[in-house]
């Protein structure tokens, strides 16, 4: 690959938007994931009452909230796979062409 | 928290067959090790070249590589600890074990796809890629080989501990021989066979943990509400929902953000994204490792409470302070001695599936980013490389059997938190802002690594885990148990400012180009 061809992809609008969408989408599900965490140990530290709010019979907020965290922890990798393979695999695809 | 504690168990007034030889504990152990010796053998057959060896010649899928990254990460101390933990003070082990879990979506989200098309065998291979070889290596070896020692003290003390109570066999016969079995693995089958131990790891602790699971249940009618009505009769509502856990906030945020970012930054597990073919397998590997972990915390949460509802908290903390027999009693409460020896067996496969995994990541950085790119300057022959990496292998295990013996006895609880700390101190900055930052240079690469992890090891002795629990001094000089809060955010500034004040024109210039492989795959390793 000759040195300007590289040069053009990496300048090309294409390549600049599949870059920033990237960390857009990844810096996003990152605060996200660290916004719950921590603040699910705020709560912890601060609100110890509120998690013991019964909920149904049997159960209360905390396990739900504790359980809930796990369970979001993997959806929001899955969507980021599913993001990953249709959309950026795409658009990767079609700049390599060009190359 | 520490399978140590085993150490202290007391006579409890509850019959169990803990402590003596199982048949079918012996049994299955044995036949855990025949199949992966086997195993081995034939991957020695297929492990030749240096991808062979370091990255299982990048042959393994996806989803493989997703059951065996848990495979590494899911270790005994896990398993029995925090089942204990859950058993003895309830939902505060839940807590702990979230913390765990959440570093997870984070390797997705910032590392996994960037690392696989950057790097060979190393996480180093990305640190350098653009920045001063030498130094860089010297550093990244350094974190490291911390990393790893602290994380196989605890682990090899912890086996010798868990087998003596489990099978009544000599503590240093115990590390003698996980040593030497797990040096096998690594020595013949390299990554190929490493892989696959943990992947039969893997699945027998994810099935044998849902069996106890379901045994379990089966007493409370497949029912979760009956199991927490259970545990809510007998010791108060208290039990299910935050306790003292968490008393000081800094804290809790300190330990989390080492549990959450040191796993972002832990070489065994940096090190299997190369096993995988491609960025889109190692994305999916994340994926089902995310599952899987998850799915395991899960279960152990239901082993605790079933444990603490059925066995009882008061046996449980009469043979071992921090509870690591739960899990055991409730198996062998639900299913008799012989699925007690099962899942004490599965135990002792974990063991040993950890310890190669950290041996072989500890001796790919001798061999790949010390020997080859510090002492022969990057120009090495496959040959050459392969045997110091063996050499290396033995080196590591007869380190891991010394620690192990060395440590006899001594409260190496902290250890982990250690390692996680300088996992998220020393490697994570560095891994991080290579790849985002186009003006990191070489020296704040160096820097921060060093900074990080010299105050992490600086600020625990100093902090409550050490200056307090094993020194015995009143108070500590350092407040916070895990230093990461301070440690990490320090690599992160000491990494900018070193970097600000010398620009390196060159490595930026090389960032432009190293785009094309970092986002597309252009050039990165097959």
């Amino acid at each position: 690959m000759s040195k300007t061809k590289t040069h053009e992809v990496l300048q090309s609008p294409a390549f600049q938007k599949l870059v920033k969408n990237r960390w857009s989408i990844s810096l996003t599900f990152t605060f996200l994931m660290l916004f719950v965490y921590i603040g699910f140990l705020m709560v912890v530290a601060y609100q110890k009452e509120t998690l013991k709010m019964p909920i149904g019979d049997s159960l209360n907020l905390a396990i739900i909230v504790g359980l809930g965290i796990i369970i979001f922890s993997w959806l929001i990798t899955g969507v980021y796979v599913y993001w990953a393979n249709n959309y950026y695999d795409a658009a990767v695809k079609e700049i390599k062409k060009d190359l | 928290m520490s399978l140590n504690l085993l150490l202290q168990a007391a006579p409890s007034g509850i019959e169990s067959t803990l402590g003596t030889a199982n048949p079918v504990s012996i049994a299955i152990f044995f036949l855990f090790v025949v199949v992966t010796l086997y195993i081995t053998y034939w991957a020695a057959k297929k492990t030749k070249t240096g991808s062979e060896f370091y990255a299982a010649g990048r042959n393994i899928s996806g989803f493989q590589n997703g059951l065996a990254l848990a495979g590494d990460y899911m270790s005994a101390a896990s398993f029995l600890g925090i089942a204990g933990m859950v058993a003895t003070k309830g939902y505060d082990g839940l807590i702990y074990s979230i913390g765990f879990l959440v570093g997870w979506p984070l390797i997705m989200f910032l590392i996994a796809e960037p690392l696989r098309n950057l790097g060979k065998y190393t996480f180093a291979d990305v640190v350098a890629y653009r920045l001063r070889q030498r130094p860089i290596r010297i550093a990244s070896s350094v974190g490291s080989l911390l990393t790893i020692s602290f994380y196989l003290i605890a682990q090899m003390v912890g086996a010798g501990t868990l087998i003596k109570t489990l099978f009544g066999l000599d503590y240093e016969i115990a590390v003698v021989v996980v040593g030497i079995v797990m040096t096998c693995y690594v020595l013949f089958g390299g990554m190929i066979a490493t892989t696959w131990v943990q992947i039969i790891k893997a699945v027998l602790l994810l099935s044998g943990a849902t069996i106890l699971v379901l045994l379990a249940m089966a007493k409370f009618n497949f029912s979760p509400g009956d199991l927490f009505d259970s545990v809510r009769t007998q010791y108060g509502a208290d039990m299910l929902a935050p306790g003292g856990y968490i008393t000081n906030p800094l804290d809790a945020i300190s330990l989390g953000l080492a549990l959450m970012l040191g796993t972002a930054g832990l070489p065994h597990i940096l090190m299997r994204f190369y096993t995988v073919p491609d960025d889109k397998a190692a994305r999916k590997s994340v994926f089902v490792a995310t599952g899987f972990i998850g799915y395991f915390y899960i279960l152990t949460f239901f082993i605790g409470f079933s444990a603490m509802a059925l066995v009882g908290k008061l046996p449980i903390e009469g043979l071992d302070k921090g509870g690591n027999m739960a899990a055991l009693l409730l198996a062998e409460h639900v299913g008799g001695s012989a699925f007690l020896g099962f899942i004490a067996s599965v135990a002792f496969a974990t063991i040993l599936a950890v310890v190669a995994g950290l041996t072989l990541s500890g001796a790919s950085s001798i061999s790949h980013d010390l020997y080859v790119h510090v002492v022969k300057k990057g120009v090495s022959d496959e040959k050459g490389e392969i045997k110091v990496a063996k050499r290396a292998t033995i080196f590591l295990g007869l380190l891991a059997i010394g620690l192990g013996l060395i440590f006899k006895g001594q409260n190496v609880a902290f250890m982990v938190g250690l390692a996680f700390s300088i996992a998220a101190s020393a490697n994570f900055p560095a891994l991080l802002m290579s790849i985002i930052w186009k003006g990191f240079t070489t020296a704040g690469a160096v820097w921060s690594i060093v900074f990080g992890a010299a105050l992490s090891l600086i600020l625990i002795v100093l902090s409550p885990t050490v200056w307090v629990d094993v020194f015995g001094n009143a108070e500590a000089i350092f407040p916070l148990k895990n230093p990461a809060l301070v440690s990490m955010t320090s690599a992160f500034i000491v990494g900018i400012i070193v970097s600000l004040m010398k620009p390196d024109q060159e490595a930026a210039d090389k960032f432009e180009s190293e785009k094309l492989r970092t986002y597309l795959g252009v050039g990165s390793e097959k």
